[in-house]
């Protein structure tokens, strides 16, 4: 489903990624750990071409993210083709980002109205569905500003669930929540994950990890130090880096 | 814990009744306002340089409130003007094309940095600069070529010096309030597959109106006012009404009073406006609404307690 090879990017003078290798198949759980400032969001965000990549080749379902291939030259896409390609891939931020001035029910049917052209009574039956899936069933016309923090997180999961996607990436889902809130929205995921979703994540959440994961890699500075199933680099890591990251968050 | 089963053994303390901190500088400062005040009132009562009667006489003549419709519609259509120009103008700010960002602040550069007076005379005398007005193709044929003299009659002028001056500064409201929308939402549009224009209408500017609103009534506030300007290119809207009278009876203060009253009335009604309008875009904002004034006063007469502030 996702093929990185060799992904370079720098903001200004700072190289943030230095050559990243991955594969994700489809169905599969990937989970991205790594201290802060290792490169994690920033590669989450180059998938789905919020970031531009200066260097490497990144494919999501056999498609280029953000260019077409014509012999051996690579041409920008226009506009509305990058942002097909951004609708089959869902994206749920640390901060949820949902849309203050919608209800939930709104938050989730306005892209598939806008964007999809699906017909509003569709949308809103789906969505309302959906939100039933993630257990708000009761908050469809509760506006961001009532809910609590999980609550919103997994508003957010159902609005870019509800673009039917066929890549979900997840940056940090839990670390703005408050400890109590965290399992809710966890518990959403792994039952994504049960149901065949293939899903990039990036957690600090170890015990999801090692539940959920089909593959943990292990990133700092920019480059894989470790990727692996999860029982071996969490339970048995070769790199000693993977070893002091784990003993501190462990 | 132990504390507070201690707190409840006492049972809750007698509310406290304090004797307030005398306050002599603030009697003294009341009293001098109120002598101003009461001097100021005894002086347009009574000094017969007023002419209460003549200002009566005039308020409601036909001339006045013609002039006064002027000043109305001048100031709808500038500010009408000003908006749609400066929801542009944002937009072409906020542009990744340079030539597009650059085209945008080129104009507000101009516009910002010239006096309104300035372009008002420019525009009135827009004759003189391009006789011809023409409609066609660029550098090509033009099909239409009215008279710009004929096109450009005072109140055209001045709907377009105004307009076009308020469009500069509506622009940097407008961006502000784009600017105050956390990227996030950017970033969570886009991810959904929107595209820019999209997540501009959708998502930033509905959000940037909190923002953009207050500033907003305040221009059209300074744009009832700064619309007298137009009395200078020969538009009769109120001023030019009131000018037009006394300089034929030399009722001068008189019937500038007509004008600042009904100037008075005017941008009251819109203060008025202004205040229930940004309590709407106030809502869902996690601070409390304040009381409306007929709260207040409700409140005011119902509760035992008055409050100094």
């Amino acid at each position: 489903m996702l093929q990185a090879e060799s992904v370079y990017k720098r903001f200004g003078r700072q190289e943030v990624l230095k050559g990243i290798t991955l594969e994700v198949a489809a169905g599969e759980v990937m989970c991205l750990l790594g201290p802060s400032g290792s490169g994690k969001s920033t590669f989450l965000r180059c998938i789905n071409h919020l970031e531009k990549i200066d260097a490497g080749r990144l494919m999501v379902g056999g498609e280029l993210v953000g260019y077409r291939q014509v012999g051996d030259r690579l041409h920008e896409l226009p506009e509305s083709e990058v942002a097909r390609e951004r609708s089959e891939i869902g994206m749920v931020f640390q901060h949820f980002n949902l849309f203050p001035h919608m209800t939930a029910l709104e938050n989730v049917t306005c892209a598939p109205i806008h964007v999809k052209r699906e017909p509003r009574e569709a949308a809103r039956e789906r969505a309302s569905a959906l939100l039933e899936q993630v257990g708000l069933g009761d908050k469809l016309d509760s506006y961001p500003s009532q809910l609590s923090g999980g609550q919103q997180q997994r508003v957010a999961i159902a609005r870019s669930l509800a673009m039917k996607p066929k890549l979900m990436l997840f940056d940090e889902p839990t670390s703005a929540l408050d400890p109590e809130l965290v399992g809710d929205v966890l518990a959403v995921m792994q039952q994504l994950a049960r149901d065949g979703m293939t899903m990039i994540v990036v957690t600090h959440e170890i015990g999801f990890a090692r539940g959920v994961a089909n593959t943990v890699v292990f990133m700092d500075g920019g480059v894989v130090v470790e990727a692996g199933n999860p029982a071996d680099v969490l339970e048995n890591p070769r790199e000693a880096r993977t070893q002091e990251f784990l003993s501190k968050v462990l | 814990m132990p504390s507070s089963e201690v707190t409840e053994a006492r049972g809750r303390p007698e509310e406290i009744k304090a004797v307030p901190v005398r306050r002599p500088g603030r009697w003294i400062a009341a009293a001098i306002v109120l002598v101003v005040a009461v001097a100021l009132v005894r002086s347009a009562a009574t000094d017969p340089h007023f002419e209460w009667s003549v200002v009566g006489e005039y308020l409601f003549d036909p001339r006045v409130l013609a002039g006064l419709r002027v000043t109305l519609e001048l100031t709808v259509i500038a500010m009408a003007i000003g908006i749609v120009l400066g929801v542009v103008l944002a937009v072409m700010r906020l542009s990744p094309n340079p030539l597009v960002s650059g085209g945008s602040w080129l104009y507000i550069w101009f516009f910002r940095g010239t006096p309104v007076l300035v372009q008002l005379l420019f525009w009135y005398n827009i004759a003189a600069l391009y006789p011809k007005i023409g409609l066609g193709i660029p550098f090509g044929p033009s099909f239409v070529h009215p008279n710009a003299n004929a096109l450009i009659r005072p109140f055209t002028a001045a709907v377009l010096g105004l307009g076009l001056n308020e469009g500069a500064y509506m622009a940097e409201i407008v961006r502000a309030g784009m600017i105050s929308v956390d990227e996030g939402q950017t970033d969570a549009a886009r991810s959904l597959g929107m595209r820019r224009m999209q997540t501009l209408y959708r998502i930033v500017l509905p959000q940037a109106m909190r923002v953009i609103i207050p500033p907003t009534g305040n221009e059209t506030i300074s744009m009832l006012k700064t619309s007298s300007l137009a009395s200078v290119i020969a538009v009769g809207e109120l001023l030019y009404a009131v000018q037009n009278i006394y300089s034929t009876n030399f009722k001068t203060i008189p019937l500038l009073l007509v004008a600042s009253i009904w100037y008075l009335v005017c941008t009251s009604i819109l203060y008025v406006g202004q205040y229930y309008l940004e309590r709407y875009y106030g809502r869902g904002s996690s601070r409390a609404l304040p009381l409306t004034p007929l709260q207040r006063i409700r409140a005011g007469l119902f509760s035992p307690r008055r409050e100094w502030s």
